[in-house]
């Protein structure tokens, strides 16, 4: 049943209220103004009045323009026919290839995978970024964004992840995109191969904000039905604190109390309802999630990056070109390492990462003009080979070369009673003064 | 059961429902009603009533909802069903067994799907403990049917009013829950037939008991950090607020596996799906060690994980606490953990805000302290009816916005708790884990249970409190090297900051993900905690800061291979006799 109505009471911000009965909760309707017709999504009934946010903003929408409710929440198209072709943020295909109408659609943002039908992620992602897969390993159904100010380059970080990981799928979702990121990132995959098995759903800087909303749930819609079939699937989002600020826009146009910053109470539950498709199906496939999370300011405490921490398995603090091993995180390591990978990973780990703790105080107390200790000398030149070998990104090497190479630097710069490590490993793995 | 009486939808906003009510209904606050959407029944909860307007909660998502559809009302508040067959069960925050909605509904949860939390067709082997003639009120006991390795009591109805008269008992034989095991008479002669499964409201405190008890003996968590310096009491409260990745959640499962408790409750609340996920996978083919049973027999999950419904994400932590009073009741040691409590205040913030109430600070409703103080006063240590005592612990983590303590959830909760163990992002950064920081952490507990800790040494109170101060004495020593540098410091100083590493590293750091280092039995915290303040008490005399670096680096590493070794075995006594004789002959020396 298509409703029609035509007299706009309200427009406010991206928000627009119609009087209209019959309407359901979530529902869409297209907006139609003389310029442009919008898609819109009931967010509030009251009475029967009928609030609705405009996905292509309410500028130029008139009060006498048309409402067609379409009685059904927003749908995307899903089939293999999607691989390899690019969308714009409705949905709708933007490469000039041939369109998708005859593909059965499916509604986003629907429920949650009941718990008990996950199981316990083990897949090891080798991405040969040694401070990821030393330090911080990825596992497969994992979710996880680069915390990185602006300016850092994070959607390098993200492309080069996501030619490595070796996915069945790879769906890029780009939330207020810089067209040129949207053309390195299609370069970049088309030299590697994976354009074939990718699918893009692009929402440009030029593009209205409150688009934006839609770009994760098609990217997640399309991804789930990929991995209930059973394929292994990577998205990539960039940039969630972009989807974070459209939410923002709509809450302040709904006169809702903020709770931080002007970002909504649901913050959390917004950010989690998407993060959380990402899954280890039993007996199926899975969706592991890179998102980007660009930090204002470089403020890790602000709302967007402090909700997000809280939500996902971890995080990639990206500064300064390099990842920093202290607010990095996989929270999901420990089931691969020592598991998946070698049994000496996880005591490499953490001893590398105390003694570079303490290379980083040793560099602060020479910083302040202190007298320079033999002990010194050996922590600061262990901090040099630490960046220079693990965490400039330049360094590309697979886990095993990256663990020889830990056991080597701490040889160089420690004996093995001051590494921590226990005796039985250092018997075993300790570099031989022959070898 | 639902009753009908034709009200109707008036207004959606996201899980906040207005319905009106027809004139002279009479609806009861949190009472259940039923949205009806295309004839299947969305569960909700009254949480304002306002002349014919009501506003509810919806337990599921409103997607789909039109105005003018239907409202039921159950005159039903919103309860926990309680009885033998809980434990090793997963439930969502209303309490369906997520196990029964995967047969029916295969990856994803649907909507208005509702399955009974017991099983009703299983046979409990019922003894009865009344006779005929007795008489009983709430809460006495009626019979018992082995469970596991508990006995599970099964008594007159916590609802029930008054003394009632045993009429009729069963005799010993199998029941399934909801076949009749007694029948009362009141003093109005009404009858009243009694299954073993009751329901009881979730947000009123059960208070079947003679009396509550000042907690005076230690749950042992395995983790020293807690038992050692900030023990926690049976019967007692603790929060753990920390930023995220500091810790929390592993800290929690830790203490789930390892705590000496009859039953741990963990109420995963608003996280990750992926966190229970490891529980509900691993647990079944973990061992008990007191036991010797599967550890998920000791255990009920209730998740509501952060991609589920908000507002049930408020009722989870309610229908967790009500289960563990309940098994309180029936003379068990309970443990329940909530990881986190800050998303159940933002689910109370949430659904406040779109009722427009006035907010407080960061936007929390007014009475969030209230809510806060009333949620860890149900904990408590009781004397039941028989004289047997029971007790609720409840553990809760907090996620402080920012990392920040300075917030309204964790300044509430650390005004009512007995314990607080503060996260610290500069100890997980430097993988000083469990990342409890001890400068800022404290135990009412630690005095309130010398009595009982004496047992471990007649001084343990004594040492303990001596080994926090070293502890701060060294951060001060630490501070001052950070000015003046190691050159500016007298030996002593250096020796006083080396020795709190080394506690610091022995006993405080515990790696969660070593077999022999995850769990220290009491036993083993005795004995190796009174070595380590022997090696603290130990007058070393060092002529060099490079020689007291050199020597007190060795002998930190002997006691850090020490605590990978097992227990009282070869490694260790080698170890322990290595450090021995290093004391020993210092004392020489001098
Ligand atoms: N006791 C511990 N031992 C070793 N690693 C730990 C310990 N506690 C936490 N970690 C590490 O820190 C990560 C984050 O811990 P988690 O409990 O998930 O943090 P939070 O719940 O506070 O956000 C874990 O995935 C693990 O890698
Ligand atoms: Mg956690």
């Amino acid at each position: 049943m298509i409703i029609e109505h035509s007299r706009i009471t309200l427009i406010q911000g991206d928000i627009i209220a119609v009087p209209a009965t019959g309407i359901q909760y979530g529902e869409l309707a297209v907006v139609k103004s003389k310029r442009k017709s919008s898609l819109a999504q009931v967010i509030r009934l009251r009475g029967d009045e009928v609030f609705l946010q405009v996905f292509a903003g309410s500028r130029g929408v008139a009060t006498g323009d048309q409402v067609r409710f379409l009685g059904h929440p927003m749908q995307v198209a899903f089939g293999d026919a999607m691989l390899g072709r690019v969308f714009n943020g409705s949905g709708d295909p933007i490469d000039g290839g041939p369109n998708l109408e005859t593909l059965p659609r499916l509604e986003i943002g629907g429920p949650s995978v009941n718990p008990v039908k996950r199981i316990i992620p083990r897949g090891f992602i080798e991405t040969r970024v040694p401070m990821i897969d030393v330090f911080n390993p990825l596992v497969e159904s994992q979710k996880l964004p680069i915390f990185a100010a602006a300016g850092e380059p994070y959607n390098q970080l993200l492309s080069r992840i996501g030619m490595r990981a070796d996915a069945d799928v790879v769906i890029l979702g780009g939330i207020g995109m810089k067209y040129d990121e949207y053309l390195k990132f299609r370069i970049a995959f088309e030299q590697a191969g994976v354009l074939p098995r990718t699918i893009m759903f692009i929402h440009t800087a030029s593009d209205p904000v409150v688009e934006r909303l839609l770009v994760p749930d098609m990217s997640l819609a399309v991804a789930e039905q990929f991995g209930v079939r059973g394929k292994r699937v990577l998205v990539l989002l960039t940039d969630m604190t972009a989807f974070a600020d459209a939410m923002k826009e709509i809450a302040i146009s709904m006169d809702q109390v903020p709770s931080n910053l002007g970002y909504p109470g649901s913050l959390y539950s917004d950010l989690a309802a998407r993060y959380e498709k990402a899954v280890d199906f039993q007996d199926a496939g899975s969706i592991t999630i890179l998102a980007v999370t660009t930090m204002p300011g470089d403020d890790v405490t602000h709302p967007v990056p402090d909700n997000t921490g809280y939500i996902t398995e971890g995080q990639f603090y990206l500064k300064n070109g390099v990842i920093e091993p202290f607010g990095s995180l996989s929270r999901l390591k420990q089931l691969v390492i020592g598991k998946v990978t070698r049994e000496d990973h996880g005591y490499i780990m953490n001893s590398m990462i105390r003694l570079f703790a303490k290379s980083r105080d040793v560099e602060q107390k020479l910083s302040m003009g202190f007298e320079k200790t033999a002990e010194d000398e050996r922590y600061l030149r262990y901090g040099q080979l630490f960046y220079e070998r693990f965490m400039d990104l330049r360094v590309d090497i697979g886990i095993n070369e990256a663990l020889d190479l830990g056991w080597k630097t701490l040889k160089e710069c420690f004996s093995a009673d001051e590494v921590g490590i226990k005796q039985e490993l250092i018997d075993q793995y300790w570099p031989g003064t022959s070898g | 059961m639902a009753h009908p009486i034709n009200s109707r939808v008036i207004a959606v906003n996201g899980p906040l429902v207005t319905a009106e009510v027809i004139r002279d209904q009479e609806v009861t606050m949190n009472e259940v009603a039923y949205v009806m959407w295309n004839d299947i029944p969305l569960k909700s909860e009254v949480i304002r009533i306002r002349g014919r307007l009501v506003d509810i909660q919806v337990f599921e998502s409103t997607t789909g909802l039109k105005v003018g559809d239907q409202v039921d009302f159950s005159r039903e508040l919103l309860s926990a069903t309680l009885g033998p067959g809980i434990l090793g069960q997963i439930y969502d925050g209303l309490q369906n067994p997520l196990n029964m909605l995967e047969n029916t509904q295969g990856f994803f949860l649907k909507r208005g799907q509702y399955v009974s939390a017991l099983d009703q067709t299983k046979k409990w082997d019922f003894t009865p403990l009344v006779a005929k003639g007795d008489q009983v009120k709430a809460g006495h006991y009626l019979g018992y049917v082995p469970e596991g390795i508990f006995r599970h009591h099964i008594m007159v109805p916590l609802s029930y009013a008054g003394i009632g008269e045993i009429v009729e008992i069963a005799g010993q034989g199998p029941f399934a829950v909801g076949e009749t095991i007694a029948v009362l008479r009141n003093g109005d002669s009404e009858h009243f037939s009694v299954t073993m499964e009751q329901k009881w409201p979730v947000k009123m405190p059960i208070r079947a008991y003679n009396e509550r008890l000042l907690p005076s003996r230690p749950l042992l968590t395995q983790c020293r950090l807690i038992d050692v310096f900030f023990p926690l009491a049976e019967g007692g409260t603790a929060c753990i607020p920390g930023p995220f990745g500091a810790g929390k959640t592993v800290l929690q499962q830790i203490i789930s596996r390892y705590a000496e408790a009859d039953v741990v409750l963990i109420v995963a609340c608003g996280e990750r799906a992926g966190e229970v996920v490891e529980t509900i996978r691993e647990f079944p083919d973990l061992e008990d060690p007191k036991t010797g049973k599967s550890l998920m027999d000791r255990t009920v999950i209730i998740c509501n994980t952060s991609s589920m419904p908000v507002a049930a994400r408020e009722a989870s932590i309610y229908t967790g606490i009500t289960l563990g009073e309940y098994f309180r009741q029936i003379g068990m040691k309970v443990l329940l953990l909530a990881d986190s409590t800050s998303r159940w205040a933002q689910a109370l913030r949430e659904s406040s805000a779109r009722m427009e109430e006035i907010p407080g600070e960061e936007a929390f409703p007014a009475y969030l302290e209230s809510r806060i103080a009333a949620l860890y006063e149900r904990a408590g240590l009781v004397r039941l009816y028989n004289n047997e005592t029971g007790s609720l612990t409840i553990v809760g983590n907090v996620s402080p916005a920012g990392g920040n303590f300075e917030e309204p959830v964790t300044q509430n909760t650390l005004k009512v708790v007995g314990a607080f163990y503060g996260l610290s992002r500069s100890r997980s950064d430097q993988r000083r884990y469990p990342a409890i920081d001890p400068l800022i952490s404290w135990s009412l507990y630690l005095r309130q249970l010398e009595e009982s800790l004496s047992e471990r040494h007649p001084k343990w109170v004594e040492l303990v409190e001596e080994a926090q101060s070293l502890l701060h004495r060294g951060s001060e020593v630490h501070q001052m090297m950070l000015v003046v540098g190691e050159e500016g410091i007298s030996i002593d100083d250096l020796v006083v900051y080396l020795k709190a590493e080394a506690v610091d590293a022995v006993c405080l750091q515990q790696d969660a993900f070593d077999k022999v280092e995850r769990a220290t039995s009491k036993e083993r915290q005795v004995s190796d905690f009174l070595l380590l303040m022997e090696m603290v008490h130990h007058h070393f005399s060092f002529e060099s800061k490079e020689q007291a670096k050199k020597e007190m680096t060795n002998i930190q590493n002997i006691f850090f291979q020490m605590k990978y070794a097992p227990f009282q075995e070869e490694a260790y006594w080698a170890y322990r006799k290595e450090i021995e004789s290093i004391l020993k002959k210092g004392v020489k020396s001098e």
